[in-house]
């Protein structure tokens, strides 16, 4: 294994190849510097610490590039072998709409088929198609929490995709959730909480996943409506009645999903009232026009208009305020947040109307914030992709499928939980004791080559050479190796060859925290 | 590692024989197995025990009724007494077990204090087994307090994540016992790893996890062995249920499992359909189970069937059902007075419904698990108390 070197040494050679080799994003002139703090922060508001974002840290200072990070950006600014990658994605391609519509068409066809071989490889052939459709957003999402510098708002993509969960397995979510990410929750992750909301409810993934697509006067379905306030908004236990459940859901009739491209017959009254874009449908002809009574204000039926008279009320709900910021405290800090922090942060929600970057604003300029700093427990996600971000910073990877299979493996898939609650952001649901003997597995594999990251997932396709560098800038000049406890460096010290420094680097307590 | 079967371990602050339901027992010892299976999503009791002996039953649910028993009809169901039956998906694998008086359903069972009707908040409930009033603590759940009451306990959640009910207390282990492999890194990157956790929050966890992964794939190998012998593999639940069986004959005595898949807002089927395919992949995994466990061990093995709750005893608009209270629990083993419905009922009619909705909670699972606690392992009311506070417990003399 390579020796070790002092903290000011010079970049080692390979960490000098990986710079040259990467694109001028990544153009670097080895100089990485920051105080502890600042290291902790970078690892804590990105995916996971890696030498490019350093210097981006470093460039702008804390403060301008917290600012920056807060700021939403509109589109990828991937480095363009990343870029190149997600835009080649047929899921980048294909409006979702026309693959739903594609998809559809497929399925009836194989139904209708009548010998029962050539049926059954048709419908093998839709599942397949579904099943790719889902590989390809997580792969897109992949490269852009490894890649973007836009870290925080990849990060809170995530966080809002399980805050808002949809179980892709579901129905032709698959073909969906790609959209659901990109169009929905993406662009609006660091905006307007009103407007994420809005946008989740008419997106057809939600309203698949949660049937609301089948509640329809008459027919009343009361699992969105419920789900909307015990988990998207107020929290459980805020005061709202089963009677307010039943009445949300009386509101939500006729809100759903349509793949005919013709729009539904109507009596002339109710033509006015259609609301059509994309599948999303709101069908008159399904709602309930009864007046509702929800927390207390009556809503007139009027249509879809009560909808968007429910989500302002909701929205604008302290216990909404409270419950969201709650969530994000933990999901940035680990375990039990400071009641104190998120009543402040609730405080600037409501001040903000819901601003979900004025309210994040709160969290990391506390000095709870800052106290807490590298006591996180990485969940699964943030474990593999900062692993992942750490070993080949710099060096695009080919093939994102095996951190696919590492977080299936760990329980926590991408688009993979099939409950509304979405994954949990405590501790102790990521570290019993069989969790942690996979873990290991994983750091074991990731740390001994090249992981088949650089595989290109097609049939008779060559492994690319690659190593993971984790011995690199920052380990050694940025003063990673300085915050290591004596066990984890002796540990280091007894390793018998790189890919064993590796796996014992990737599995020490340090690297589960961030 | 051997349990001590049959070897009556005593605590020294429970010395003194405790009084309970007219026995004397010596306190507390784990001689018993104990399985909990958690059916996460509220699996729809009333389709599973069923009322056939209620006409109401019969006018709630136009699509997804179960016919009455009839001998005739491979989709009817199956005759428990008078009043109730059992859904024709366990025909091969619980009936048989009720005929042989080895399981009781314990009807209008669930958490009577919480009414939220959220999953999420009723299992959490449940897994706690704390009182709904005043404020939650997360980090101890009532089978972590029970092995912790315990001598001679060895808890074990067959779970990928730790469960809540294992929470507090030592590390417990956790393992998916459906997806093992052999293990990559071997005894000395082990070892290293391990000195990196010395004197670590995490470090006890590391440890455990190594060890119950050596037991579990060493144990998986001899089940490969015989795999490759001819025997049918099994799949899904019933694959992990013999492997417990088998991990609870040898190495564990405390266990706690989940299932998911019952939340039936669409389509849920009767007789046939999504709920039929799950209950008979529950119903193989029992009876797998048990036949892992063998006929010795299973004389003395209990395992308790819990869900959220019930759901609308009125099937919904989308031959569905929607989130309801009272549920119904199973209780299972060798030594399991079964062959009855256990606990209190009423008349399953449209004015005993609770809100005009779902069954009532008559018996609390904190009375009921209590309860039976304090049969198999003889705890007395200050032990019992520790496992469940404030809580009452009901003596169902279930074994």
């Amino acid at each position: 294994m390579r020796p070790r070197r002092p903290k000011t040494a010079l970049m080692t050679a390979a960490v000098a190849a990986v710079a040259l080799a990467a694109s001028t994003a990544f153009a670097t002139d080895g100089q990485v510097s920051l105080n502890a703090h600042d290291l902790a922060l970078l690892n804590r508001v990105t995916w996971g610490q890696s030498a490019s974002a350093a210097e981006d840290l470093q460039k702008l200072g804390a403060r301008a590039w917290l600012d920056r990070q807060l700021r939403a950006q509109a589109g990828d600014r991937l480095p363009p072998a990343a870029q190149a990658q997600v835009d080649a994605l047929p899921v980048s391609k294909t409006p979702m709409p026309e693959l739903v519509v594609q998809l559809n068409a497929q399925i009836q066809a194989a139904n209708k088929l009548t010998d029962p071989d050539q049926k059954k490889l048709a419908q093998q052939a839709y599942q397949q198609a579904m099943t790719d459709l889902g590989k390809q957003a997580a792969t897109r999402e992949l490269l852009r929490d490894l890649y973007s510098p836009d870290q925080l708002q990849e990060q809170m993509t995530w966080f809002w995709l399980n805050h808002f969960n949809v179980h892709m397995y579901k129905r032709d979510v698959r073909a969906m959730i790609g959209d659901y990410e990109d169009q929905a929750i993406r662009p609006r992750a660091l905006g307007k909480f009103r407007d994420l909301l809005e946008a989740t409810l008419k997106h057809p993934a939600m309203l698949r996943y949660l049937d609301n697509d089948q509640n329809a006067n008459g027919h009343i379905n009361e699992n969105y409506a419920r789900e909307i306030m015990e988990l998207h908004t107020l929290g459980v236990g805020s005061g709202y009645s089963q009677r307010d459940v039943q009445e949300l859901a009386r509101i939500l009739t006729g809100v759903g999903v349509d793949v005919n491209p013709d729009p539904p017959k109507l009596k002339a009254a109710y033509q006015p009232l259609l609301v059509r874009s994309g599948l999303f449908e709101f069908n008159p002809n399904r709602h309930d026009f009864g007046d509702k009574v929800f927390l207390g204000h009556t809503i007139k039926g009027s249509g879809f208009g009560e909808v968007e008279q429910a989500l302002d009320i909701i929205a604008r709900e302290p216990a909404t305020a409270h419950h969201v910021s709650a969530q994000m405290a933990a999901y940035f800090m680990g375990d039990d947040p400071p009641p104190a922090l998120v009543d402040r942060m609730a405080k600037a929600f409501q001040r903000s109307d819901g601003d979900i970057a004025a309210t994040l604003r709160v969290l990391f300029t506390s000095r709870e914030f800052d106290a807490s700093l590298g006591k996180a427990f990485k969940d699964p996600m943030h474990y593999t992709v900062s692993a992942v971000r750490f070993a080949y910073d710099g060096r695009v990877i080919l093939n994102t499928t095996p951190m696919q299979n590492w977080l299936n493996r760990m329980s926590e898939g991408l688009y993979n939980h099939e409950t509304p609650d979405g994954f949990s952001a405590a501790s102790a649901s990521w570290n019993g004791p069989g969790q942690m003997a996979v873990r290991f597995e994983i750091a074991r594999q990731i740390g001994s080559g090249s992981a088949g990251l650089f595989k290109l997932d097609q049939p008779q396709a060559k492994d690319q050479p690659a190593f993971p560098q984790l011995q690199n800038a920052l380990y050694y000049k940025a003063g990673l190796d300085q915050t290591l406890a004596p066990t984890t460096k002796s540990a280091l010290g007894q390793a018998g060859s790189p890919q064993d420094w590796n796996t014992l680097f990737l599995s020490s307590p340090e690297f589960m925290r961030r | 590692m051997t349990l001590h079967r049959r070897h009556l371990l005593t605590l020294a602050a429970a010395t003194a024989p405790a009084l309970v339901a007219g026995g004397v027992w010596a306190a507390p010892q784990t001689s018993t197995r104990l399985l909990v299976v958690f059916l996460r999503g509220a699996y729809d009791a009333a389709n599973v025990v069923i009322p056939t002996g209620s006409d109401f039953y019969y006018q709630a649910r136009p699509t997804l009724h179960i016919v009455k028993p009839d001998p005739a009809n491979p989709d009817a169901a199956l005759p428990l007494d008078a009043d109730w039956s059992l859904h024709p998906a366990l025909k091969d694998t619980i009936y048989p077990l009720w005929k042989a008086g080895q399981v009781a359903f314990v009807p209008f069972a669930g958490a009577g204090d919480d009414l939220s009707r959220s999953h999420f908040e009723t299992q959490d409930t449940i897994e706690l087994g704390q009182a709904v009033q005043g404020s939650r603590n997360y980090g101890s759940g009532f089978m972590s307090r029970l092995s912790m009451t315990l001598n001679g306990a060895e808890p074990i959640a067959f779970t990928d994540q730790l469960p809540l009910t294992f929470r507090g207390g030592k590390a417990i282990p956790n393992v998916a016992v459906g997806a093992v492999g052999k293990p990559g890194v071997d005894d000395h990157l082990a070892g290293l790893i391990q000195q990196m956790y010395q004197g670590q929050p995490l470090g006890p966890a590391v440890a455990e996890g190594f060890q119950v992964r050596n037991q579990v794939y060493q144990s998986i190998s001899q089940e490969m062995v015989a795999a490759n012998r001819g025997a049918v593999s099994p799949k899904g639940f019933e694959l992990s249920a013999r492997r417990i069986g088998r991990l609870m004959k040898a190495n564990y005595n405390l266990g706690f499992v989940d299932i998911g898949g019952w939340d039936t807002h669409v389509n849920e089927g009767a007789a046939q359909g999504y709920l039929a395919g799950r209950l008979g992949e529950l119903g193989r995994g029992l009876a797998g189970f048990a036949d892992e466990i063998g006929p010795d061990a299973w004389k003395d093995t209990v395992v308790v069937v819990v869900s959220e709750f019930g759901r609308t005893f009125r099937e919904n608009g989308d031959r569905g059902t929607d989130h309801g209270h009272g549920s119904v629990y199973w209780v299972l083993g060798g030594g399991v007075k079964g062959g009855r419905l256990a606990g209190e009922q009423v008349q399953v009619v449209e004015t005993t419904l609770n809100q005009n909705r779902d069954y009532a909670v008559l018996t609390d699972y904190r009375s009921l698990i209590g309860g039976l606690f304090g049969r198999i392992y003889g705890l007395n009311q200050n032990q019992l108390g520790q496992v469940f506070p404030g809580a009452a417990p009901k003596d169902l003399q279930l074994v």
